[in-house]
């Protein structure tokens, strides 16, 4: 186990160089960078910006710069913000566990809603729940999540102010201990709400498909021909194999929670990462985007490794020898 | 004379499809002895299966439905229980093995969790009585090593393996009838004869009744008592298995025999029947193997002939033996 | 009849009443049309892509002039779904930002066909390191966070100037690019498996060239996969660019575009009283999308009724 681990460990390594390269060269093929954006302000002058060009190591060529961001990063160190004036690791670390927590939230309501959705319409196909299920969650999964984030603020913020409009604490506020943490909360109602009716629906569908392909199988039918109940049935015999893929799947998610929904959080001005990162491209604040970028995929090719191991303690068919 | 342990009285069972409706067991009536084997031979999409799916009460609805009729087990009329009793007969009065071993397991539960779930649900017994008596099981099906076998998973065996899990499983509780559903099909000649020797020593062991389900008539021969011919979902012809095979009646039945090429018997070409089983939608009230008989008469082709029987207790259902027969 | 009749009489099948065995081009068809959210999907997309490319002719300000002073109006029997800040007609709009939107989707879907169509086809049918460079640069792409790189990548636009008619090309090529791995991955493994078939073995013997046996024998193979992938393809297209121009990132005004007319949205004051100006595109967008959904999952279904979900 420990061998294949530290196998796929290795054959992600170049994986992590050719991405770090493409999006290094993505940003490098911009013409302007920080300082061209700073232009617009009038105690901007042009050799002003030559030094600030200098001082950020703006004006070195391509290869080198790579090489010492690159180097830079195996060391942990991303750089510094330009928006922030701040060590990008410092800006991620102020902003990520908020992104987090609603993450968490929203992975949590997400499976839980779509498991009994998908299951228990599987377990009825065809019934009157099943067919209801399916529209709303076909509506659900073709909103943009932006537009319905809207609509949820419009409808629940604006009109019938039952929550706040956004952000994370009511602004001027001071609340410690569990005022806070309810205040926090009201102000997650909508955007948790958002984009777990984004999600629900695909997972359920999911859920849905696995369980009915399981229930079609042979070994359902032996169960049945046992005389066991039909919960045992379903739940010990059927679920645990149309688990299996979802396992993979869970796993995959696991580093959006800390990639903060970049859209959503704007809109709701929640001071995630995502909004941050966002808020960075538009100045055009490349350490802090290349840092975000980076760690992103960084966990995303933990994370499917994760799976795999996953997947192999799951299922013994597959199970690492 | 051993009494009746199941009897099948003109049962129907039908599948609702988007084409239309299939009738797939089409007023079947035969019974089984306690201790009998009983063997229930036809082609594919005969209905043999459908029947002792439809015993167990295994059959899905939607789309099928059994349709009428009685099946009588044990004194009791199984498609009168409810759920809950039936489900007490399923895997504890009557055992099943399917055709697929390779699929019929499941794939994330060891073996040894899978013997005992029976046992502790309709035995009741304490998991390390289920964990012993599942040893005990898998030595007498003839699998060494049972400890190891307790703890692998199906995918570690093979399908013969497999196959004789399958009969260990059934035969847990002790059921009074032993289904298997073409148990050697998917299975190697070599593995198929194991398997027969198997079933035929406990069969004789427990004095259970068995109801082999197969299109081989090889098997029949090995190990029937009695054989039931099945064809588009009506019985044809059933007899004891010698009366059977030294004076088939139906023509479907002795075209059956006469495909069955001979060792040492030289043939330019294999005999088939010809034609083809008819599409089950939409049938008629004629004998459905009319068009493909060669003794084919005019109400053959108009009306539905009944089941007669002799003095020898061979039944046949054809238009060439009525009025020889009483009914 | 006591031997075996190996010819069949001529008019076997009709005396036995066989209908024509049908292709699973036809069997899928017919399995299609008798889905009713397909239909369903059918008729909103048909009436989508009317209302965008033809619904213009019908509006009598196509060629208004801009009128500022008409600007802002809530919906009204002239206007019905009312004016923006520039005292355009909202429908017309919606109509012409249709055009785009659909277009682009279509493009950028029809990119990740092809890109990811060779691509996938080749990795798996000529193995080796072709397919492992290919798989490579598949996990590259697939490791890295699409929305962050597409955002950049249109604020880059706009730092390159790029016109906006130009914007709309750059647009489609980067969705395309972005996003032609899933496809890539499903065409290689079912080719992975359709390979070691034994049609494909016989094709061999037969001593068929490569080109023949990839496209008279593989290809229809994989069409229905690549077809079912392709549709709902442009459906997360439509999204993306629709995401991509709310930030305004995208495709920019003078081009209109569903994305853009929601970013209105922004704007407190018309977010909060004139929804007009951005719950239509939203709506627009949410019915071309899941009509895009019934239709790509009704084809699913259709060509593999034993994954009927």
């Amino acid at each position: 186990m420990t061998q294949f681990i530290i196998r796929r460990l290795l054959q992600s390594i170049p994986t992590l160089i050719g991405a770090s390269i493409i999006i290094f060269l993505i940003f490098a093929m911009a013409p302007g960078d920080y300082v061209t954006s700073q232009l617009q302000n009038p105690k901007m002058t042009e050799e002003r910006a030559a030094q600030l060009r200098a001082l950020y190591g703006l004006d070195k060529p391509l290869p080198q710069r790579y090489i010492s961001w690159a180097s830079g990063v195996l060391k942990g160190d991303l750089g510094d913000s330009l928006l922030f004036k701040k060590p990008v690791v410092r800006v991620i670390n102020d902003f990520i566990w908020n992104s987090f927590i609603l993450g968490v939230a929203i992975m949590f309501f997400e499976w839980l809603i779509a498991s009994i959705i998908g299951i228990y319409s599987a377990i009825r196909q065809y019934s009157v729940f099943d067919t209801i299920a399916t529209l709303l969650v076909f509506i659900l999964y073709s909103l943009p999540s932006f537009f319905l984030g809207l609509v949820m603020l419009k409808v629940f913020a604006v009109d019938l102010k039952w929550f706040p409009l956004g952000g994370m604490i009511t602004t001027g506020s001071n609340y410690t201990g569990w005022a806070h943490i309810v205040d926090v909360s009201k102000h997650m109602v909508l955007p948790v709400a958002t984009l777990t009716l984004i999600s629900v629906g695909g997972l359920s569908r999911y859920f849905r498909a696995n369980m009915l392909e399981v229930i079609k199988q042979d070994y359902i039918r032996t169960a049945r021909a046992k005389g066991l109940k039909e919960r045992t049935v379903i739940f010990k015999h059927a679920l645990r194999n149309a688990l299996l893929p979802l396992i993979t799947l869970f796993t995959l998610e696991l580093p959006s929670l800390f990639a903060g929904a970049m859209i959503t959080e704007r809109i709701f001005n929640w001071p995630g990462i995502g909004k941050v990162v966002l808020e960075g491209i538009y100045i055009r604040d490349y350490p802090l985007f290349l840092g975000y970028t980076m760690l992103i995929t960084v966990l995303t090719i933990l994370a499917n490794i994760l799976a795999d191991v996953l997947y192999g303690v799951a299922d013994p068919r597959v199970r690492l020898k | 004379m051993a009494k009746n342990l199941v009897e099948f009285r003109n049962l129907k069972t039908f599948f609702y499809t988007e084409e239309g409706v299939v009738k797939a067991v089409n007023d079947v009536s035969f019974s089984i002895r306690e201790g009998e084997t009983v063997c229930i031979v036809g082609e594919s999409g005969c209905g043999k299966s459908v029947t002792a799916l439809s015993l167990m009460r295994l059959i899905q609805s939607p789309p099928g439905k059994i349709e009428g009729g009685e099946i009588i087990f044990d004194g009791r009329d199984i498609l009168k229980l409810s759920e809950a009793e039936m489900r007490r007969i399923r895997g504890n009065e009557i055992g099943m093995i399917f055709q697929e071993p390779m699929t019929s397991l499941n794939p994330v539960l060891t073996i040894g969790e899978q013997i005992m779930e029976p046992l502790m649900v309709h035995k009741l017994m304490t998991k390390k009585e289920a964990w012993n008596k599942a040893i005990e099981l898998i030595k007498q099906v003839g699998i060494p090593r049972a400890e190891q076998i307790m703890t692998s998973y199906p995918h570690e065996l093979s399908g013969g393996m497999r196959q004789r899990i399958m009969i260990a499983i059934a035969l847990s509780c002790d059921p009074k009838l032993l289904i298997a559903d073409e148990p050697t099909t998917a299975l190697d000649v070599t593995i198929q004869a194991q398997i027969l020797d198997l079933l035929r020593k406990i069969k004789q062991e427990r004095n259970m009744a068995l109801m082999l389900i197969t299109h081989d008539l090889g098997i029949v021969a090995e190990i029937a008592d009695y054989v039931v011919v099945m064809y588009a979902g009506k019985v044809i012809e059933e007899a004891p298995v010698r009366e059977l095979f030294k004076n088939p009646k139906h023509p479907y039945t002795r075209g059956l025999l006469k495909a069955k090429p001979i060792i040492g018997q030289r043939q330019e070409r294999l005999y088939t029947i010809p034609g083809q089983v008819p599409n089950p939608i939409g049938l008629g009230d004629y004998c459905y193997f009319s068009d493909r008989c060669e003794y084919a008469m005019d109400i053959c082709r108009q009306k539905i002939p009944q089941l007669a029987a002799d003095e020898n207790g061979h039944k046949v259902a054809c238009w060439l033996y009525e009025g020889e027969w009483k009914k | 009849m006591d031997q075996v009749n190996v010819n069949q009489p001529l008019d076997y099948k009709k005396k036995n009443n066989l209908k024509k065995a049908p292709s699973i081009w036809r069997d899928a068809f017919h399995r299609f049309l008798k889905n009713k959210y397909a239909i369903l999907g059918l008729v909103i997309l048909t009436f989508m892509f009317l209302f965008s490319f033809v619904g213009p002719y019908f509006s009598p300000y196509l060629d208004a002039k801009i009128d500022v002073s008409k600007g802002n109006q809530p919906p009204s029997a002239e206007h019905w779904l009312g004016t923006d800040n520039l005292g355009r007609d909202v429908l017309l709009r919606l109509m012409l930002a249709g055009r785009i939107s659909l277009t682009i989707g279509i493009a950028a879907t029809l990119i990740i066909v092809l890109i990811g169509g060779m691509l996938g086809s080749i990795a798996g049918y000529y193995g080796g390191w072709l397919d492992v460079i290919i798989m490579r640069l598949a996990d590259i792409i697939y490791a890295m966070p699409g929305l962050p790189i597409l955002i950049m990548l249109g604020a880059i636009m706009s730092d390159l100037k790029i016109p906006p008619p130009q914007r709309i090309y750059y647009v489609m090529f980067i969705l395309g690019f972005i996003s032609w791995v899933g496809l890539a991955r499903l065409i290689r493994s079912q080719i992975l498996s359709l390979k070691e078939q034994e049609f494909m073995l016989a094709t061999e013997v037969l001593g068929l060239r490569d080109s023949k046996k990839i496209i008279k024998h593989l290809f229809p193979n994989v069409l229905p996969t690549v077809i079912v992938s392709a549709t709902l393809g442009v459906a997360g297209a439509i999204l993306s660019e629709s995401a991509l121009s709310f930030l305004g990132l995208g495709v920019i005004p003078p081009t209109p575009s569903w994305g853009y007319m929601l970013s209105a949205a922004n704007n407190m004051i018309d977010f909060a009283k004139r929804p007009w100006l951005w719950i239509p595109p939203g709506v627009a967008i949410m019915l071309t999308v899941v009509a895009i959904n019934f239709i790509g999952d009704a084809l699913r279904d259709a060509f593999d009724p034993r994954q009927k979900i």
